[in-house]
């Protein structure tokens, strides 16, 4: 007898959401918010995208604060 | 459940993801401006050669603390919150029985351990006057390769787990997955490179201040987003339970 893989409990069952519902939105988010956390944690740092120190100077506090390699 | 669900879950993911934000933008604020700005104070004492240019500032220091302090934190969480909550989306149901708010909380602290803390115990954030301009490229590459291995490794874990779990018992299993992942990341300690730069004059009790308050900067966005986020999903996916569709989203400006 196997047993399930969710276990029966007082709370009620999630059925889970199957990952072909989730793929699309990971896929596209995921890029997206990839490229803002780029933005804000690494841009011209190690490498710039755009010239220039503005970018950097300007989310200079939070990305030390936030712990990222900042120069 | 259907992708509507998903939809509505991320979009209350990034909403608890800048709420969060919001709440480590005030610990970054009141708690870590200080040692940033003292920090800055000895750079310019010691006014070496920093920059090619000197003098001419582009961002003044009251932007850079506020503005700019706020845009950076206020656009992580956005951006980690959407993938957070996606993540969620993908463990619930699926690691045990657990209902919203526990799964969003475990996987908020997963993500600070992972992306966070582990990183952090090998290469520590640093305050500015620390760290030599000619390793940002390599330090940059590590932090982020350390944070890959590490959120790779915690994966591994868990499926590892999962699959001890019938043989072994959940608290056996948990142990062994957890004992290795700890093993792993020791070995990617030992091995990768250290980086040793602070300066010999740096204060290290303004070091250890600064680090420690990048650390609240980080456990107060995870622990406000796994709060948040929870509550709301726990909301969004109860309430809906016996309907036949989730309610739909309220829109974010």
């Amino acid at each position: 007898m196997a047993q399930s893989a969710a276990p029966a409990t007082g709370a009620p069952a999630i059925t889970p959401i199957s990952a072909k519902a989730i793929a699309p939105w990971a896929v596209f988010v995921g890029i997206l918010a990839l490229v803002l956390l780029y933005f804000v944690g690494a841009e011209q740092g190690a490498t710039a995208l755009i010239s220039g120190e503005g970018v950097h100077e300007w989310v200079h506090d939070g990305r030390h604060l936030l712990g990222f390699p900042c120069h | 459940m259907n992708s509507i669900s998903v939809r509505a879950l991320l979009v209350r993911g990034m909403l608890a993801g800048l709420i969060a934000g919001a709440l480590a933008f005030a610990v970054a604020y009141f708690l870590g401006e200080s040692q940033v700005d003292a920090a800055i104070a000895l750079e310019e004492a010691a006014s070496h050669d920093h920059g090619a240019g000197g003098g001419e500032e582009l961002v003044s220091r009251t932007m850079q603390a506020t503005g700019g302090l706020a845009t950076a934190l206020l656009v992580f969480g956005v951006a980690a919150g959407g993938i957070a909550a996606l993540v969620v989306c993908y463990a619930l149901g699926r690691i045990g029985s657990f209902g919203p708010r526990a799964t969003a909380a475990l996987i908020a602290g997963a993500a600070l351990l992972t992306v966070y803390i582990v990183p952090f115990l090998k290469y520590p954030a640093n305050p500015p006057a620390v760290g030599n301009p000619d390793t940002i490229g390599k330090r940059t590459t590590l932090f982020f390769l350390m944070v890959a291995l590490s959120l790779l490794l915690a994966v591994a874990a868990v499926i590892i787990g999962r699959r001890l779990a019938p043989g072994l018992g959940n608290w056996n299993a948990t142990i062994v997955a957890a004992t290795g992942f700890v093993l792993a990341i020791g070995l990617a300690y030992a091995f990768l490179p250290s980086f040793d730069e602070v300066g010999k004059d740096f204060p290290g009790s303004l070091l250890w201040k600064f680090r420690l308050s990048t650390l609240a900067v980080q456990s107060t966005f995870w622990a406000g987003f796994g709060l948040v986020f929870g509550y709301l999903a726990d909301r969004l996916l109860l309430s809906s339970d016996g309907a036949d569709t989730p309610r739909v989203a309220t829109p974010v400006g």
